[in-house]
């Protein structure tokens, strides 16, 4: 008897269709994700199992490694109004071409004092040879007066509001006194409610937090 | 005449020295190019949800002299923060003489489990943790504590930042000259 022929397939697939899919995820993953804003300074924040996303539109306090304060005041918030509200308070003398300048900077990081020389530069100076908003001296902490104007430009708002966009973030490498001159700021504009920037990281495991979690009860949130 | 041809396995001849074109095959592998893209895509999705930061909420008390908390003097622990991510603590309140006894020195990573025992230990109307940090300590060290008091399920109002004192600065002093801590 002859055998029965078993035909010999190929085991080459045909990876098109497979590709297809790969690249049609692939475009949809980089479209979908947000870019994140690029960070005019970058800092390594300390992680908390805290799991509240930061917002989106803030007024963003960066403190660095070396103690340079930097303020961030997102488009989206009322900018140009916290900067005429600084340079009428402060007695800036800046011109109104100047305050445009300074409403295109990403970032506040000078004394007072040099604000107007700096925003005449060609180009603005990178962070690190800035030298940052001083605080560390309590009687001529400067940062005093720019939470002085962010709340008097949303003066009449809602102050919840204010409290959720009032973000902090710090390098966990800086120290705890430039941190401390940073809430004391707060504190003399009575803001009492701020947020500070954490990276995410998971409950250890046995912890109670992590019990609580596991039980599906609302953890006890912090607030 | 008595010749075969072996040269070719197939296929019809169409002569003698007549070389058939070889037909190549437009299919290409594309199996490097689906490993590309599946690579590609993980990439993209690990490094999109780990740069997620997250908010911690932060409440100051206001500085008001007449509405200082009153803490029972069994159920406070005070957590002291020193430089290189030391941490010490001691209960209650620091008498003159039992200081040096008081005062231990722990870890971040130990604290948690002395954290716990005071919060088993104690009835929760008596509970209060009190964060000291040193001025040479780091923010880090201090979202830590914080953090902790999270994992630790604390709920708030039962823990508070308070500035630290010289008998407190010098005790850590001290015990970082003795543990050779620079």
């Amino acid at each position: 008897m002859g055998r029965a022929k078993i035909p010999r397939k190929s085991t080459n697939i045909d990876m098109t269709a497979m590709c297809d899919v790969a690249f049609l995820l692939l475009s949809f993953f980089i479209l979908a994700t947000k870019q994140k804003p690029p960070e005019a300074v970058t800092v390594a924040a300390p992680t908390s199992v805290s799991s509240k996303a930061a917002p989106e539109k803030s007024i963003l306090i960066t403190l660095t490694k070396e103690g340079k304060v930097f303020l961030m005041l997102g488009e989206d918030t009322k900018k140009k109004e916290i900067i005429e509200d600084i340079n009428t308070t402060r007695a800036l003398g800046l011109t109104p071409g100047e305050l445009s300048k300074l409403n295109k900077m990403s970032f506040i990081g000078m004394p007072l004092g040099k604000l107007k020389a700096l925003v005449n530069l060609a180009e603005a100076l990178p962070p690190d040879r800035l030298e940052g908003i001083p605080i560390r001296d309590s009687a001529n902490n400067e940062l005093v007066y720019w939470l002085r104007s962010v709340t008097n430009a949303y003066a009449g708002t809602d102050q919840t509001k204010l409290q959720e966009i009032l973000l902090v973030k710090g390098d966990a490498e800086a120290l705890y006194p430039d941190f401390k001159s940073i809430k004391a700021a707060f504190k003399k504009n009575e803001l009492f409610k701020f947020k500070i920037v954490t990276n995410s990281e998971s409950a250890p495991v046995g912890s109670e937090l992590y019990n609580v979690n596991k039980l599906g009860t609302k953890a006890t949130e912090v607030k | 005449m008595a010749e075969m041809d072996t040269s070719s396995g197939g296929g019809h001849k169409k002569g003698p020295g007549v070389k058939k074109p070889k037909k190549l095959s437009t299919r290409v592998d594309l199996t490097p190019m689906v490993d590309l893209g599946f690579l590609l895509i993980t990439f993209f999705v690990f490094t999109t949800t780990m740069s997620k930061p997250t908010a911690m909420n932060m409440n100051e008390p206001k500085d008001d002299p007449d509405q200082q908390l009153k803490v029972k003097n069994s159920g406070a622990m005070t957590i002291l923060l020193g430089k290189d991510n030391q941490v010490y603590y001691y209960m209650g309140v620091l008498t003159a003489d039992g200081a040096s006894e008081q005062f231990k020195s722990s870890s971040l990573k130990e604290i948690r489990q002395v954290i716990l025992d005071k919060k088993k230990a104690t009835p929760m109307g008596d509970l209060m943790y009190i964060i000291k940090a040193d001025t040479q300590s780091k923010f880090g060290n201090a979202i830590d504590i914080l953090d902790e008091m999270q994992i630790n399920t604390i709920p708030p109002g039962h823990y508070a930042e308070v500035d630290i004192n010289e008998v407190e600065q010098m005790l850590i002093q001290k015990t970082e000259e003795a543990n050779g801590i620079k």
